[in-house]
């Protein structure tokens, strides 16, 4: 069975169909990703999925639960890392930790357990004292992640885990994501905009306008929608996307001094 | 029904936690009262004199400020919704398997743990004052403060069950708080104002709770010819608590509803 069972999900504000008819399974110990714009309605199906937004259609079950009737047995088996902090910011990391192993109910010698190799995976042992406001993002980022782990969930949410984050931070927080994932055989949920990042995603969604409009590994969906897209600079671009499409019949456009077009197999074009 | 519990206790423990650490807030709880005392005593003490006989006005005034801390007390339980609310950790909690009651009714026992502290360190000035305390005296005081400011915090968590920014909810403080505390009867006697202004403080609920609190510091004595009569009928602090309590506990169950169903 699968642990997120989505059937005709739909959520209406007002006039605006935010989440339209939408239906998916995730399998037990997936990396999910849901892709789209912004305003797409992935945090909108997010926060259906974890309590937070009745639906108006349609139903859902996480870990066997349904989002709707079961609420409180929902709750206890996610855990989430929001789009901004819900961190507070006047209390220590271990303070914080601390409010969220009293609200999941979790035993105190559990707790300091888990408390401990959490801070050390996300490495912020050092920093359990401290109090949150003087944490960098990635940093703040970085103690979400490990309270959100911390009542032992069995889906992980993460809703634009890396937003606002430099490079470096982003890829760091990806790195423990994937440690997590081989220690503790966790479903992750996420949403994102980044391309780059769904990679990192067994299978993808594809959300736009509230409708689901692909479903699948990020190789394949890279291949069915025109596979690699290729930047160039030339010293005449003009000329050069004059040259592509007679040689190649290839459209090029031109935008920030750049030629930019896709093709499938990017790679193997470049070698040519 | 255990979940409630643990959700009363869990969110109270923060606000705790937060007063406490919180140096400028713990400072202001204190000063303010205390600014409010000795300007406004200085100021109309002399003028006035004794209000009845063997109560002066700082007597009389001490107890209505100390009041005015718990009514404050018991709305900041709503700002600190709003507060959570604006800077993302409500999220945290709404998500947790904490019951939305547990979590609207620890903002409250929070609030009213946080005036018994208060009210506690305030006592400090009743000798200064030269007013008497008992040990049973303070045991009364510290019970009714806390059923006062429980009940109380419905008016605050109600004006913030859906109340996005702390703005606006300051502004309902101004133009609605603001004046039902100063009609309240802190400053003057409700029974020989304007009639119209008697009729406002007395269908003002607050004026009851700072009628419980001014009772029982300044006797049943004093309390014939000050506490508020109702139709001849002077309250006494049973009376008095009973008032707060049905209206804050309607408001609270109204607030707590609020609050659940938003999404």
């Amino acid at each position: 069975m699968n642990i997120i069972e989505v059937s005709k999900l739909s959520k209406k504000f007002g006039d605006l169909l935010a989440v339209d008819d939408v239906s998916f399974g995730v399998e037990e110990g997936e990396v999910f990703g849901f892709l789209g714009p912004n305003g797409a309605g992935k945090t909108t199906t997010i926060n259906m999925l974890c309590t937070l937004l009745l639906p108006t259609g349609g139903k859902a079950t996480v870990n066997g639960f349904d989002v709707v009737k079961q609420r409180a047995k929902v709750r206890e088996s996610i855990g989430l890392v929001f789009q901004d902090s819900t961190l507070d910011e006047y209390l220590t990391a271990e303070q914080n930790l601390k409010f969220h192993a009293y609200a999941y109910k979790i035993a105190k010698t559990e707790r300091e357990q888990r408390m401990n190799e959490l801070l050390e995976l996300v490495e912020l042992s050092e920093r359990r004292k401290s109090k949150v406001s003087t944490f960098s993002g990635g940093m703040k980022r970085r103690l979400e992640l490990a309270r959100g782990l911390l009542h032992s969930p069995k889906v992980l949410f993460l809703d634009e885990p890396t937003q606002g984050l430099d490079p470096q931070n982003r890829r760091h927080i990806w790195d423990h994501i994937h440690n997590l994932r081989r220690k503790n055989n966790l479903t992750i949920f996420l949403t994102t905009h980044y391309m780059d990042e769904a990679e990192n995603c067994d299978r993808i969604t594809i959300i736009d306008h509230g409708r689901i409009i692909a479903m699948d590994t990020p190789d394949k969906l890279k291949d069915s929608v025109g596979g690699d897209q290729v930047r160039l600079k030339a010293e005449d671009n003009i000329k050069a996307a004059e040259e592509l499409r007679t040689k190649y019949g290839i459209s090029a456009a031109i935008d920030n001094d750049e030629v930019t077009f896709n093709i499938a197999q990017g790679n193997s074009f470049y070698q040519n | 029904m255990s979940d409630i519990f643990r959700g009363v206790w869990v969110v109270a423990y923060r606000e705790l936690l937060r007063f406490i650490q919180e140096r400028s807030r713990l400072f202001s709880s204190f000063a303010m009262p205390l600014i409010f005392l000795v300007i406004f005593g200085a100021g109309f003490g002399e003028t006035i004199g004794a209000m009845v006989p063997g109560v002066n006005y700082l007597q009389f005034m001490y107890p209505g400020i100390i009041a005015m801390t718990v009514v404050m007390g018991a709305i900041m339980s709503g700002i600190s919704v709003v507060w959570d609310r604006e800077f993302g950790f409500l999220k945290e909690i709404l998500v947790s398997p904490l019951g939305r009651s547990g979590i609207m009714l620890g903002k409250s026992v929070g609030a009213a743990t946080i005036s018994v502290i208060q009210v506690t360190v305030m006592l400090i000035l009743a000798p200064i004052l030269n007013i008497s305390l008992s040990i049973l005296m303070i045991l009364q005081l510290l019970l009714v403060v806390f059923i006062i400011s429980v009940s109380i915090s419905g008016l605050g968590l109600l004006v913030a069950a859906r109340m996005k920014s702390q703005q606006g909810f300051q502004l309902v403080t101004q133009i609605i708080i603001m004046p039902l505390i100063f009609l309240a009867g802190v400053f003057f006697p409700v029974n020989n104002v304007p009639l119209w202004m008697e009729f406002i403080s007395k269908i003002n609920p607050l004026t009851y709770g700072v009628d419980a609190i001014r009772q029982i510091f300044l006797g049943s004595e004093a309390a014939a010819a000050l506490s508020v009569s109702i139709f001849g009928h002077t309250m006494s602090v049973l009376e008095d608590v009973l008032v707060v309590v049905v209206f804050g506990g309607i408001l609270m169950l109204i607030a707590i509803w609020s609050f659940s169903r938003q999404e």
